[in-house]
């Protein structure tokens, strides 16, 4: 190794170590770890929510907690986990981190918006915490009107004020991200030979800057509702509650996408590394985002088959919400193809991502049940539905934040973990999911509806199975906690490339330097060469 | 790379370096002179100026998402009420409407030459005097707006428990105002936004900090401006006039 030098090399971690330095920081690299730190918070503070959730339904009878708290419980655990934890964990964290060093420049475009994004997004979560504290909040992180706008006693106003806070900060990293790939791409570094992370984020960033002010707008006419009593949703003052649920899941549809697509992208990194091959078809897999991100704006209306919307309304939402499937497909049939015949390291990262392409496929097939208007019906607001939309979610989403994190970890804090460790918890991860999430599509096709602290007692079987899962699913999340911060202080040195990735982002040495790149580089062709290039649109 | 570390030489990196290059190399890397103004992460002004008005674009593409819900919303309940909406409408001073349309496209002009006189490299008094001109014309239209949510203060028209109608139609009434005042109020929170940035951006001119090889400030704040105008040029007449025949061709 080239680190044998008497003086330790300067890098964007060692450069200077005031709190001011990181708190005024403008590397993205820097902000990226600082998004770490709050997202990591607000992840165990939504799993404490989970964790006393699987508690109370342990027992058939309403035992732990009343009612009322039960709805708070819910409703924080998903203000926690999809607000503060999906839409910014693989974007704001890995995507800040590495998106500028895969597109071989300096920083993102903007990093004096990508600090402020950051403080709006901690200024959000401390209003959503501070509502959580002071009493909570119940109605649902779906905010249903007219409960929301004029029945419910809790934080409601606080709460929304959190989320609308938020909002910008997503909204902002999705403007820097457009910005940075469309003008800082450094010298031969063409579309076709982007990262497909890169693309994933592209697709990913156009939903934020599209879908994030329909919610802000939304949650701001709720506010006046409320506060101002102006009618805009309730039906008393001649509002009709059904139009906030159209502009609801206009953003909240896709930003299930949000949530989805930068895992995709991590995936189709890791998948190429451990491998050892070139990603098979590269542009489907770029343009199946695109459409992802397209087509994902158009499905909406399969949240309201049961709100009185239209049946020919119901019918072409149907049909859009069957075709999403057919981008998703691609994508896993792809990864599915890269890795045959491959040389397959089981390292950490793509056990992760193992796990990401069989469950999101789990999670993908049962959305198709949903998306079936007859189906539906039967399936609507029960636990089907939380078992399908937490394999995406957990098991899509998470899975593909936990491979990624594993996977650049080195990148990030030039230290290696625990490979034995990270094993064992990626291992405790699948199966307590699994455990946890299997039987409610089971429950739920027998009837227990979603959001209820009791339960008809033959259901316990499914409910006890989920909640043992739950436990191991806890460990397996705690335990990263654990050999990563170690690996700070006691983890050898990482190589500029442990996993022998060929990327842009690891030519340069680990953890990188302040401005990444002493020299813009000339780029020749694309990442993870690992065979001779067969490049799109290049002779 | 200068750390010098190896990779296996079967397989070259995606990197290769300077000299392969050196024309292509020296236009990116080593500008020709260092600007001032030229932040450490770009390459060039050119790159810099692209970026700024490329995000401010993004930007509005997310404000007119942002107007969009209550475009949606004021569709909805237009389609719902549409008798209620003009009978409510006609109430609204088509006048004071008109006037402040006026106002708002010539601010658009004036904003314009702004732009202009920095990338032409104006004095900078030029500069300043059209965008002191624009916050003018901005702070006339916002007088206006006072005026116009005084009298409908004093008439009871805010929705809410105050709110009252003597038409035919109260509860479509009460809802076209709800919307008149989200739409006009979040217009009018945009324009007093606009005339900070305006603020910002003069004092940086009066200063001399604009000229041709760098005006991106101007440029990115006038489109902004130019976006808050034309939501008005939507407002006025969803707003102001569909009532404008009530009662006439019925």
């Amino acid at each position: 190794m080239e680190m044998t030098l008497a003086a330790p090399r300067v890098d964007y971690l060692n450069v200077r170590h005031t709190v001011a330095s990181w708190l005024l920081t403008k590397d993205h690299k820097r902000i990226g770890i600082m998004y770490l730190v709050v997202v990591t918070i607000a992840f165990f503070v939504g799993g404490l929510f989970a964790s006393l959730i699987r508690l109370e339904l342990a027992t058939p009878a309403g035992d732990l907690v009343s009612s009322d708290t039960y709805n708070k419980l819910f409703t924080m655990h998903g203000v926690a986990m999809v607000f503060f934890v999906l839409i910014p964990a693989v974007p704001a964290i890995l995507g800040n981190f590495v998106l500028p060093l895969m597109l071989g420049a300096k920083d993102v475009a903007f990093p004096k918006i990508n600090l402020l994004s950051w403080y709006v997004f901690v200024i959000g979560f401390l209003f959503t915490l501070y509502a959580m504290i002071t009493g909570g909040v119940d109605t649902g992180w779906t905010f249903y009107t007219p409960y929301s706008s004029r029945a419910s006693s809790t934080n409601v106003m606080m709460t929304g004020i959190g989320v609308f806070i938020t909002g910008f900060s997503s909204i902002l990293t999705g403007l820097n991200f457009i910005v940075t790939i469309h003008r800082m791409r450094a010298p031969g570094m063409t579309w076709f030979r982007l990262p497909l992370f890169v693309w994933a984020h592209y697709a990913t960033s156009l939903i934020m800057i599209l879908g994030t002010p329909v919610i802000a707008i939304t949650v701001l006419l709720v506010a006046a509702e409320r506060v101002l009593h102006m009618g805009i949703f309730d039906p008393a003052l001649g509002g009709d509650p059904v139009l906030f649920q159209h502009l609801f899941w206009f953003y909240s549809h896709p930003a299930v996408y949000i949530m989805i697509l930068p895992a995709m992208g991590v995936i189709s990194e890791i998948v190429q590394t451990f491998s050892r091959k070139n990603i098979f078809g590269y542009s489907f897999i770029a343009f199946s985002s695109l459409a992802i991100a397209i087509i994902g704006f158009l499905v909406w209306g399969h949240h309201l088959f049961v709100a009185g919307q239209s049946v020919y309304a119901g019918l072409i939402f149907s049909f859009i919400s069957f075709l999403v499937a057919i981008p998703s497909a691609i994508k896993v049939f792809n990864w599915t193809a890269t890795i045959y015949k491959g040389s397959v390291a089981l390292d950490s990262p793509m056990l992760y991502a193992f796990g990401f392409i069989g469950l999101f496929t789990i999670g993908g097939l049962t959305g198709l049940f949903l998306s079936a208007m007859g189906l539906d019906i039967h399936m609507h607001d029960t636990y089907f539905v939380v078992a399908h939309f937490h394999y995406i979610m957990v098991g899509g989403a998470i899975m593909g934040y936990l491979g990624g994190l594993h996977y650049w970890w080195p990148k990030i804090t030039g230290r290696l973990y625990s490979e034995f460790w990270a094993r064992i918890a990626a291992g405790l991860v699948f199966v307590g999911f699994n455990l946890t999430f299997f039987p409610q599509f089971i429950a739920g096709y027998l009837g227990m509806p979603r959001r209820y602290h009791e339960y008809p007692p033959e259901l316990q079987v499914w409910n006890v199975m989920s909640s043992a899962g739950a436990s191991i699913l806890a460990v397996g999340y705690s335990l990263p906690l654990v050999y990563l911060v170690y690996s700070l202080f006691a983890g050898e040195r990482s190589p500029a490339d442990p996993w022998g990735s060929r990327g842009l982002e690891w030519e340069i040495p680990s953890p990188p330097p302040t401005a990444n790149f002493e020299v813009t580089p000339i780029v020749t062709h694309g990442t993870h060469q690992y065979a001779p290039s067969k490049e799109v649109g290049v002779v | 790379m200068s750390n010098g570390h190896t990779r296996a030489e079967h397989f070259p990196g995606p990197l290769h370096h300077p000299p392969l290059t050196s024309g292509e190399a020296r236009k990116h890397h080593v500008p020709h002179e260092h600007h001032p103004k030229l932040q450490h992460h770009f390459d060039s002004m050119d790159q810099q100026l692209e970026a700024s008005t490329l995000g401010m674009w993004v930007f509005l593409v997310t404000e007119i998402m942002f107007f969009g819900g209550l475009f949606m919303a004021y569709l909805l309940y237009r389609w719902a009420n549409p008798t209620a909406f003009q009978e409510a409408s006609a109430h609204l001073s088509k006048g004071w409407g008109a006037i402040n349309t006026v106002v708002l496209i010539v601010s658009s002009l004036t904003m314009a030459m702004a732009v202009r006189s920095a990338q032409t490299s104006a004095k900078p008094k030029t500069q300043v005097m059209w965008l002191v001109l624009t916050m003018v014309f901005g702070a006339a239209f916002l007088g206006v707006k006072y005026v116009e949510y005084g009298q409908k203060f004093h008439d009871n028209l805010v929705p809410g428990p105050h709110f009252v109608w003597t038409g035919q139609y109260p509860a479509g009434a009460e809802i076209f105002y709800s919307l008149y005042f989200c739409m006009t109020g979040l217009h009018a929170i945009h324009m007093i936004i606009g005339l900070g940035i305006m603020t910002v951006i003069a004092i940086m001119a009066w200063r001399g900090s604009f000229d041709a090889r760098y005006y991106t400030p101007v440029e990115v704040g006038g489109l902004y401006w130019h976006f808050v105008d034309i939501v008005w040029i939507f407002l006025f007449p969803l707003l102001y006039l569909i009532g404008a025949h009530y009662g006439a061709g019925h």
